[in-house]
C-alpha cells in the first residue's frame, strides 16, 4: 500500500473499497461472536441454593458481603437478564406493587428516586426481602424461595440503578408509568440533592 | 429374505403414517361439530386437489406420448387447430376458476359456520400462561364459580363457549379432534365455541410457540354425559376435604406453612395463591403439570421435589423440603379428589 503515500492524488474509489474490506470483515467477524446466547441457570443444586443464603450483615442490617458463591457464579442476580425477567414476574406476582407501585412507592418507599433507606447493595435488599423490615415491609421468607428472593433483589436494584445495566428485563405489555428498568442511571433522571448522609445510603433526594 | 424384509418394512410404513392420524388428538379422527366441518372441508379440498393434479400430469403424458403430426409448415395457420386450441385453454382456465371460487366460498360457509354459536351455551374461561392452563367455571351464582386446571370437563352434545385470556405471551388454544385453533392474546379478549359429539378424552395443546416448555403445555378436554358432567362440577364446586389421615394432615401443615401456598390455592385452607395452578382437586385431575405425567403420589413427590429437572424452566420453584415433608405433602396433594 506504499504506492498510496507515493501518489500525491486522490485515491480512486474502487482501490479504496478494496481497502474497507478488511475492517468490513472485522465488524462482521465481531458482530457474530456477540451472537452467543446469555448462560440461563434454571437449576440450582440444593447445596448451592443453601450457600446462597449466608450472608453476612452489618450489626445495623444494611450492608455486608454476599456468600462467597455469590461471586463464584459470576454475581448472576445483577446483569443476567433471565434473573431479572424472573424478578419482573416475582414483583407482580408477589404484591410488590400494593406498597411500592411501579417503583414511584406508595404505603412503601420509592425505588425510582435513587434513595435507599437500607443501601443499594444486594445483599440488602435480599435481606429486606428476606427477613422485613420496620414499618411495615413483611418477610418473604416463608413465601418465596432463596432464588427467588435473589432475582426479585436483582430486578429492584435496577429500577433505582445508580448505573445503567447492560441487562435488561422482558418488555412491559401494559402501559408505561416509569423509565424503563435499562435507561440511564437514577442518578442522571433525578435530582441528587445535597451529598449522601450515610455512605451505604445513597444521595438524599 | 433380506428383500421380503424391506418390502415388508415399506409397507409398515405407511400403515404407521395412517395411525398417527387417529387417536385422542387428530384432525382427522374428529368427534366435534367445528372439528367435523373442517375435517370435511379438508377432505373436499384435497380429493379435488388430487383430481386436478391427476388430470394434469394424464394430459402431459399423453403430450410426451403421442406422435406430432406432420405439418407442411411451421407457421402456416390452421384453423381448425387454431380452435381445438382455444377451447382446451379456455375451458383449462375456467376449470381454476371454478375450482378456486368454489374452494373460497366453502372455506367461507365452514369458518362463518364455526363462529356461529348456538343457544344453548355453557361458558367457560381458559386463561393461558407459561406453561399451564387456568380453568374457570361460572354459574348462576358466585358461590358456584370454581377453578381447575390443565382439564376441561364439557357435556357431551352442548355448544361450550370458551372464552380465552393470555395473561403473558401469545398462546394458542388447540384441540385438534373438537375444534380448529385459536389464540390467545394478551389484552385481546377471544374465544371459541366447541363442542363434543362423543364422549371421551381429547387432548390439546398449544398451538403458538411460547417459550421453553411450549411442548409441555397439553391440557385434556373430558365430554361426558350432562349427568357425569354434573356430578363433576358439584365436586369441584366443593371445598377440599378435611382427611383425618395423620400423614395428610401433616402434609397439609407442611404445605400451608412453606413457600406453596403462596402460589397455590386449596378451596377450604388458608392457601390461596393466584400464581400457580388452583389444588382443590388435584389428585383427582388425570394429569400433572400440564400434560407432563400421571397423577400418582410418586409423580407429584417427584415433581415437587425437582421440577426444574422435570420441565425445566418452569416457574414452579425448588422448595427445599426434608424426606419426611415430601412424602407427607405428596400424601396430602394426592388424597386432594
Amino acid at each position: 500500500m506504499a504506492w498510496i503515500g507515493a501518489y500525491s492524488r486522490p485515491v480512486p474509489l474502487v482501490h479504496s473499497c478494496h481497502m474497507r474490506t478488511f475492517p468490513g470483515f472485522l465488524i462482521v467477524a465481531l458482530a457474530a461472536a456477540g451472537c452467543q446466547r446469555e448462560e440461563r441457570q434454571l437449576r440450582l443444586d440444593p447445596p448451592v441454593v443453601a450457600a446462597l443464603e449466608q450472608i453476612a450483615l452489618m450489626p445495623n442490617r444494611i450492608s455486608g458481603t454476599p456468600p462467597q458463591i455469590y461471586f463464584a457464579l459470576d454475581r448472576p442476580y445483577e446483569e443476567n437478564a433471565y434473573n431479572l425477567s424472573q424478578g419482573k414476574r416475582l414483583y407482580s406476582w408477589f404484591g410488590c406493587k400494593a406498597c411500592h407501585a411501579d417503583g414511584q412507592g406508595g404505603a412503601g418507599p420509592a425505588f425510582l428516586d435513587g434513595w435507599w433507606y437500607y443501601g443499594p447493595e444486594m445483599v440488602s435488599i435480599f435481606a429486606s426481602i428476606r427477613d422485613g423490615r420496620p414499618h411495615g415491609m413483611p418477610a418473604f421468607r416463608d413465601q418465596m424461595t432463596t432464588e427467588q428472593i435473589w432475582q426479585l433483589a436483582g430486578y429492584v436494584q435496577t429500577i433505582g440503578a445508580y448505573s445503567a445495566k447492560t441487562a435488561a428485563p422482558s418488555r412491559n405489555d401494559e402501559k408505561q408509568t416509569r423509565p424503563a428498568e435499562n435507561r440511564a442511571p437514577a442518578a442522571k433522571l433525578f435530582d441528587e440533592g445535597p451529598t449522601p448522609v450515610h455512605t451505604d445510603q445513597g444521595p438524599t433526594p | 429374505m433380506k428383500l421380503r424384509a424391506t418390502a415388508r418394512l415399506r409397507a409398515l410404513i405407511p400403515a404407521l403414517a395412517l395411525a398417527g392420524c387417529t387417536g385422542w388428538q387428530s384432525a382427522i379422527d374428529v368427534h366435534g361439530a367445528s372439528a367435523i366441518s373442517l375435517k370435511h372441508l379438508i377432505v373436499m379440498i384435497v380429493a379435488t386437489c388430487s383430481v386436478v393434479w391427476a388430470l394434469v400430469i394424464a394430459t402431459l403424458i399423453v403430450a410426451l406420448w403421442r406422435r406430432r403430426e406432420a405439418r407442411e409448415s411451421a407457421i402456416a395457420l390452421d384453423p381448425r387447430r387454431q380452435r381445438r386450441m382455444t377451447l382446451a385453454v379456455g375451458g383449462a382456465v375456467a376449470a381454476t376458476v371454478i375450482v378456486i371460487s368454489a374452494f373460497t366460498v366453502s372455506s367461507f360457509f365452514t369458518t362463518r359456520q364455526l363462529t356461529a354459536a348456538g343457544a344453548d351455551n355453557l361458558t367457560i374461561k381458559v386463561r393461558g400462561l407459561q406453561w399451564w392452563w387456568g380453568v374457570e367455571y361460572f354459574g348462576s351464582k358466585p358461590e358456584l364459580r370454581f377453578e381447575t386446571a390443565n382439564e376441561i370437563h364439557i357435556p357431551v352434545g352442548r355448544n361450550v363457549r370458551v372464552q380465552l385470556e393470555g395473561l403473558d405471551v401469545i398462546h394458542s388454544f388447540w384441540v385438534p379432534s373438537l375444534a380448529g385453533k385459536q389464540d390467545l392474546i394478551p389484552g385481546r379478549p377471544n374465544e371459541i365455541t366447541i363442542r363434543a359429539e362423543r364422549a371421551g378424552v381429547y387432548r390439546g395443546q398449544c398451538a403458538e410457540f411460547c417459550g421453553l416448555q411450549h411442548a409441555h403445555m397439553a391440557f385434556f378436554v373430558v365430554a361426558e354425559e350432562q349427568r357425569a358432567f354434573e356430578a363433576w362440577t358439584a365436586l369441584q364446586r366443593d371445598n377440599a376435604v378435611a382427611s383425618s389421615d395423620e400423614e395428610v394432615i401433616a402434609g397439609q401443615r407442611v404445605f400451608l406453612s412453606r413457600p406453596c401456598a403462596a402460589c397455590h390455592a386449596i378451596r377450604g385452607t388458608a392457601a390461596n395463591g393466584k400464581i400457580g395452578p388452583d389444588l382443590t382437586h388435584v389428585g383427582g385431575r388425570k394429569y400433572i403439570a400440564a400434560g407432563l405425567l400421571e397423577t400418582t403420589r410418586g409423580s407429584l413427590a417427584a415433581w415437587i421435589a425437582d421440577p426444574q429437572t422435570l420441565k425445566p424452566g418452569n416457574n414452579m420453584p425448588m422448595v427445599p423440603l426434608a424426606a419426611e415433608e415430601l412424602r407427607s405433602v405428596s400424601a396430602y396433594l394426592a388424597s386432594l379428589k
